[in-house]
């Protein structure tokens, strides 16, 4: 029993890295596996992934769940695309699965002009998922300008984590 | 009743070097914050205006209230940034008497006296608050006026007389008795709250309309401050909603599953114009007030956002950046005969005609964000403030003065609410219980 029980444990971990890996953060790795086998009670301690179709499932399935824009820009490029098709991809595979994107824009901007912003960068996204075969009518759009960062910070590398699509999957 | 006085063609020089600024361009990109020495503001005594018996009232005895009204007196005249007045503090206690016949020898180190008083026979009963304003100099009346108010509103009464006394001594048209429209900010920057918020032009009677379980965004007063336009994120949209102040009630300005943002009224109350992104194409659209169909103004492939009527209707000064980047341009109001009318450096954004016609307010993305003015021709550009972020003007409902917000820098940057004076030299933070953003001030009060 006691070699399984490790295994387990292993692939969950793994699974947990993976999901990381696009913003690879030391203290959001997993604490490292404990050898726990004295305790291990196979009925109880079932194996358990992520729901199919979940919030959780579409963020260990696909590359990442956001594609970032350059100052003013609302243009997808390669690597945004291939981040895209790991959603589509998704998509086909859970194909009662609805999403929304979210659009948005840095700081350095005046508040209405970066909600049109938001909501052409969110469109981008929604388009190139169109155009590779999402069905239009699973995917909303929304913009926050910028009033939702998620780097706090007043410097370049924090606006560019900000000018980002997010996909997020509607539960 | 209007006499002549040694004070107003002073007034009126000042009045014609702040005008005449407007065709010295760029002169001054880089801006003094507050210059406070007085060196050209006209030296004015507010001393506590006496009552004639000490009764209560519901919002304090009236001899609280002549000290708070000559208070809030000077504070308005000091915040125009034409005045140095002094005062209540430190200045001597005067009679009921001496209201109407000043003893000019205590002012002599003065150029003009406000004197009045307060009367009430208490209770709830209304107060009357007389208000006088003399000339020093010439030991001459320059005006005076009575204002019969609810007890609760002893700050109207304090606003008018600081308006009579703006007005008589600039020329100006007053601006002092009107109220803000604002967004008040609280919590960490990725998950602020904003609640729509209104108060009077000095910050007083703070009143919060939304309680923040959704962003509220970009209010604005109607003409009659019977109701808000403003942006809410109720339901996860982005929507147009009025408020009624009256009922507390709201309703959509108009049914799209678009997205619908930057709110402005036509300047009769009658018109509504607005932006709606379609596939991510936004385009500035107008509807009746009543609702209705909108009608589309502008179909460029590119963001047409936000708008400001000219005071008579006719025309919009709006932004887009259909040239690749964010530029100011005006149309007529039925979307015809579109020009674009900033040519400087930067980006152009927030445009806001003056009430008065003859300037437009807007920022100015050059490095820091600054606001600044210009004549509708698009000439005469002349930079205002200088923050790392101050943005979004709105005009006092004289044309006179500016509030706008500005914004710090980092993890802790936060906004405030300014005000600025045309001469870009007077200003100053407005206080507000929390942070605030997009101002929006409502014309003079009804």
């Amino acid at each position: 029993m006691a070699p399984l029980t490790r295994t387990l444990v292993i692939a969950t971990a793994l699974v947990a890295l993976s999901a990381c890996s696009k913003k690879p953060k030391p203290e959001d790795l997993p604490p490292p596996p404990v050898d726990n086998s004295q305790a291990y009670d196979p009925n109880a301690n079932a194996p358990t992934g992520p729901v199919k179709g979940s919030q959780e499932d579409f963020l260990a399935s696909v590359m990442s769940d956001r594609i970032y824009f350059g100052l003013d820009q609302y243009n997808v490029d390669e690597e945004d695309q291939a981040t895209l098709r790991s959603q589509a991809q998704w998509l086909a595979q859970n194909p009662t699965a609805r999403i929304t994107i979210e659009g948005h824009a840095d700081e350095r901007g005046t508040r209405d002009y970066n909600l049109a912003l938001g909501e052409r960068r969110a469109n981008a996204a929604k388009n190139y998922l169109a155009s590779i075969g999402v069905d239009s009518s699973r995917i909303s759009t929304i913009s926050y300008g910028k009033e939702r960062p998620v780097a706090l910070g007043s410097d370049e590398a924090a606006w560019a984590q900000n000018r980002r699509a997010v996909t997020v999957t509607v539960q | 009743m209007i006499r002549f006085s040694s004070i107003t063609p002073r007034m009126t020089a000042l009045l014609a070097l702040l005008l005449a600024t407007t065709g010295v361009s760029h002169a001054q990109l880089s801006v003094d914050v507050t210059d406070d020495s007085g060196t050209n503001a006209l030296k004015i005594a507010v001393p506590v205006l006496p009552t004639s018996q000490n009764v209560a009232t519901p919002a304090g005895s009236t001899q609280e209230l002549g000290q708070k009204i000559a208070q809030v007196i000077a504070d308005d005249l000091k915040g125009s940034g034409l005045f140095a007045p002094v005062g209540p503090a430190g200045l001597p206690a005067i009679s009921m008497a001496e209201v109407t016949a000043p003893v000019f020898s205590k002012w002599s180190a003065y150029e003009a006296l406000v004197q009045g008083f307060v009367r009430s026979a208490g209770g709830d009963n209304d107060i009357t608050v007389g208000c006088y304003l003399y000339d020093t100099a010439l030991q001459s009346e320059l005006t005076r006026q009575g204002y019969v108010v609810a007890p609760k509103d002893w700050r109207r009464a304090a606003h008018k007389c600081a308006d009579a006394i703006y007005a008589r001594l600039s020329g100006e048209s007053p601006f002092f008795d009107s109220r803000i429209a604002y967004i008040a900010e609280s919590g960490p920057k990725d998950k602020r709250v904003k609640r729509l918020a209104i108060m009077d032009s000095d910050g007083a009677n703070h009143r919060f309309i939304t309680n923040g379980q959704s962003i509220a965004l970009t209010p604005r007063f109607s003409p009659d401050y019977g109701s808000i336009l403003y942006v809410s994120y109720v339901g996860d949209r982005v929507r147009i909603f009025v408020y009624d102040i009256g009922t507390g009630k709201q309703r959509l300005i108009t049914e799209s599953s678009n997205t619908t943002f930057a709110p402005r009224w036509s300047p009769d109350g009658r018109w509504i114009l607005f932006s709606m992104a379609i596939g991510g194409n936004t385009d500035i659209y107008r509807v009746s007030s009543n609702g209705g169909t909108p009608t589309r103004l502008t179909t460029a492939p590119g963001i047409d956002v936000g708008g400001s009527y000219s005071p008579d209707g006719t025309k919009i000064v709006f932004e887009s950046d259909r040239s690749g980047s964010q530029q100011l341009y005006i149309m007529n109001a039925d979307g015809s005969g579109q020009r674009r009318i900033s040519h400087g450096s930067g980006r152009y954004a927030t445009p806001e005609w003056s009430p008065r016609g003859d300037l437009i307010a807007f920022t100015k993305m050059a490095g820091n964000f600054h606001v600044a003015v210009m004549t509708p021709d698009g000439n005469n550009e002349r930079i205002l403030t200088n923050g790392w972020q101050d943005e979004s003007p709105t005009w006092s409902p004289n044309g006179r003065v500016l509030q706008f917000f500005r914004t710090s820098a980092g993890r802790s940057g936060a906004s405030q609410i300014w005000q600025v004076d045309l001469t870009g030299v007077n200003e100053r933070r407005i206080p507000t219980p929390l942070s605030g953003s997009d101002p929006a001030w409502g014309p003079l009060l009804p």
